[in-house]
């Protein structure tokens, strides 16, 4: 009886509601954890699977030999390669390409590569404004990777021990 | 103004109350845009976030970038609305938020209209704005509008007899249904002679069916953008702005009767020097940001109603509270202690 | 013609289009609303007539809560337009005998010498600023008319009461949930906190606790 007439004040009276309010009105200042975007960024592991990038050897030339294992392994079939013999003998890709907009960054594609050709960079804040722009190329892929090599260089070989 | 008064001759009162009218519904569509941005940024740091903060310092422009915005956007009617009435929704929802303001004093002198039973009046007008709601959800003819449209048809019909109880008891107390009366009915030295504290179950019951009137969380059954998206799922544009925008302007309505009718209106906290040098202008305008927060307070606070419980909390908890105290105010009015009440 | 003839034509212009809407409108829904309609000017005409209380009364009341509950009803119907226009010239005469009826009754009593007997005729008094229609109705309905008033009320009460004593059935076989108990469970009467010895163990050394981020 107590305890039924203790509930019913209780409910009455509002109580856990008002504990609910100084709840909220208690983190009301409490120190706000907002990241400012572009100013202010996460720290990111090495192992971020971001944009792709075709690697080069340090001699210029490119590391891929069109093993097509990335191909294979694609879940949602995203990457097309076609490849030709060179003049001297090396196997080589004609066309390389990622339709990004099917890309799931599983990073299948990094696992497979038995040469470190294709990588996935930290790079996540990219856009296109066409239906197209996603759809990244061979020369695209390499650019990008010639652009951010030193980091990707660096990420590998934070990465290496545990491979 | 004798100038014009004697140029526009017989037709100056109309040209007067326009002007005045303005002056009103102007600042006041301001007010509703910096509601919603108080609310994003109250919400957002009650959540450890900051916020707008993009668009001009601080964010302060970010209700302007939306309202160009959703100016900007096309306004989509649905093939198989019916669209007159879709259109006529958000105009039937946005009048009535507006009207009752001719009768909202902002201090003994300043009301548009000064009417005998201004009380009443703001009760009728606001119980129109259902028909927004009601139309829109059925000219849409969709069924999550129209579901969310009848939730809030009940829920608005429901509280609105808590609510006119509540009122019952503050009318009775100021034995007056204008709302200049009633306000300097509450006069006292200090806050304790407002009515919220004699009324204090109707100032709570008030206060919380007015949450459910506005449709606002926790009470947002209505919208339930998580299970419904709500009465304007339709609506793009200009036309979701409107609803928007009256959703908004009622909020301050609410939060300004609430402050007539419980905290005293334009009445300083204490009737001593360096309280009643503020003219009540400011008093008032502090007693609706105060009530205002408090709304937002909420919706940052509580998780939203389900639709049965918000039923039974209107009629079976609010309803008798409010019974049971009319009938305290009613019985000590008659006894000495009578002047607590009055 | 002055001002005030010219707003008291235009709204009773407004209120018999619409009275009129609301017979031949199509659509159900648009005859409520057109109902609606008819009911605002209607107390706009009110307020003209000094009976302001009346007037937003008949707004609170009728605008606010009965039309609304209305076009809940109408709003949830499926109706078949077709066949609400059947059996129209069938049922005319009947209606238009009605309606004559009607229209006859109501000319022998605004004609009547009783109706306008305090001689003021349609115009009410006009009264000055101070005048509180609301009061003197008050004062009327709780003084003079007290009686009346209150037996009236009872028997609203009454017919509230037997409406739902006549459609209220308990079913017992019916499963429905309870807010008020739902609301009034505590964490202890549903949970019960069983201490494992895994757990035991765990509380007496937290620091040596394996955490799972680094287990995997």
């Amino acid at each position: 009886m107590m305890k039924r007439l203790n509930a019913f004040f209780k409910s009455l009276l509002l109580i856990e509601l008002l504990q609910g309010m100084a709840v909220t009105g208690r983190y009301l200042f409490a120190r706000k954890i907002t990241v400012q975007f572009p100013e202010e960024r996460t720290p990111m592991s090495p192992r971020f699977r971001g944009l792709h990038a075709l690697r080069r050897y340090p001699n210029g030339e490119e590391r891929c030999i069109a093993c097509k294992l990335c191909e294979a392994v694609c879940p949602a079939m995203a990457i097309h390669i076609d490849m030709e013999e060179r003049a001297d003998g090396t196997r080589r890709t004609t066309r390389y390409d990622i339709d990004l907009t099917k890309c799931i960054f599983c990073g299948f594609c990094e696992e497979s590569c038995p040469v470190d050709s294709i990588v996935e960079t930290r790079i996540f804040d990219y856009h296109g404004e066409k239906r197209g722009d996603l759809y990244y190329t061979k020369p695209m892929l390499l650019a990008v990777g010639d652009k951010h090599e030193a980091q990707i260089a660096r990420d590998r070989a934070a990465d290496a021990k545990y491979r | 103004m004798e100038f014009l008064q004697s140029l526009l001759g017989p037709l100056w009162p109309l040209v007067w109350t326009l002007v005045k009218i303005v002056v009103i519904v102007g600042p006041l569509l301001l007010a509703v845009a910096y509601v919603t941005y108080a609310e994003r940024k109250v919400i957002g740091y009650m959540q450890v976030r900051i916020g707008p903060n993009r668009v001009g310092p601080l964010g302060l422009l970010q209700p302007i970038a939306d309202g160009v915005k959703l100016m900007m956007k096309e306004i989509i009617i649905p093939s198989g609305a019916n669209k007159k009435l879709f259109l006529l929704g958000p105009v039937l929802a946005m009048a009535p938020a507006l009207a009752a303001w001719a009768v909202v004093p902002f201090s003994p002198e300043l009301v548009l209209a000064n009417i005998d039973a201004s009380l009443l009046y703001i009760m009728a007008i606001t119980s129109m704005g259902v028909y927004g709601i009601v139309l829109a959800g059925w000219a849409s003819n969709s069924k999550y509008p129209f579901l969310g449209a009848m939730r809030s048809a009940a829920q608005i019909v429901s509280y609105e007899i808590a609510m006119g109880f509540a009122l019952v008891g503050v009318l009775m107390a100021a034995q007056s249904l204008n709302l200049v009366e009633i306000v300097n009915a509450q006069k006292g030295t200090t806050f304790f002679s407002w009515y919220w504290l004699p009324l204090f179950p109707m100032f709570v019951v008030y206060l919380v069916s007015s949450v459910a009137e506005i449709n606002r969380a926790p009470f947002d059954v209505a919208e339930g953008e998580s299970e419904i998206v709500g009465f304007h799922a339709e609506y793009s544009g200009m036309a979701f702005a409107v609803f928007f925008l009256a959703e908004y302007a009622n909020m301050i309505l609410v939060a300004t009767l609430s402050s007539l009718l419980f905290l005293g209106g334009w009445l300083p906290l204490f009737d001593i020097a360096p309280f009643n040098w503020i003219p009540g202008f400011f008093w008032l305008m502090a007693k609706i940001c105060f009530v205002l927060f408090l709304f937002l307070w909420f919706r940052a606070t509580f998780p939203r109603y389900r639709y049965d419980q918000i039923m039974r909390l209107g009629w079976k908890v609010f309803i008798p509270v409010t019974l049971v105290w009319l009938l305290v105010v009613g019985g000590m009015m008659q006894t000495p202690l009578g002047y607590l009440f009055h | 013609m002055n001002a005030q003839m010219l707003i008291f034509y235009l709204f009773a212009t407004i209120l018999l289009f619409a009275a009129v809407r609301v017979v031949t409108a199509r659509n159900p829904v648009h005859s409520a609303l057109y109902l609606v309609l008819s009911f605002f000017t209607a107390a706009a005409l009110w307020i003209m007539l000094q009976a302001e209380f009346l007037a937003i009364v008949l707004v609170l009341v009728y605008v606010g809560a009965v039309m609304v509950l209305f076009l809940f009803v109408v709003m949830m119907l499926d109706i078949n337009y077709d066949t609400l226009r059947e059996g129209f010239w069938s049922n005319l005469p009947f209606a238009l005998t009605v309606a004559i009826l009607m229209a006859a009754e109501m000319v022998v009593v605004l004609a009547g010498r009783d109706f306008w007997a305090n001689g003021s005729g349609s115009v009410p008094t006009l009264h000055g600023p101070g005048y509180s229609n609301t009061k003197e109705l008050g004062r009327l309905i709780y003084t003079e008319y007290v009686y009346p008033f209150e037996i009236a009320s009872v028997i609203l009460l009454v017919a509230i009461v037997a409406a739902i004593a006549l459609t209220l059935r308990r079913r017992k076989d019916t499963k429905f949930q309870d807010p008020a108990a739902q609301i009034a469970v505590r964490r202890n009467d549903r949970l019960r906190i069983i201490p494992v010895a895994a757990d035991t163990k765990l509380m007496k050394k937290p620091e040596d606790a394996p955490q799972s981020e680094q287990t995997s």
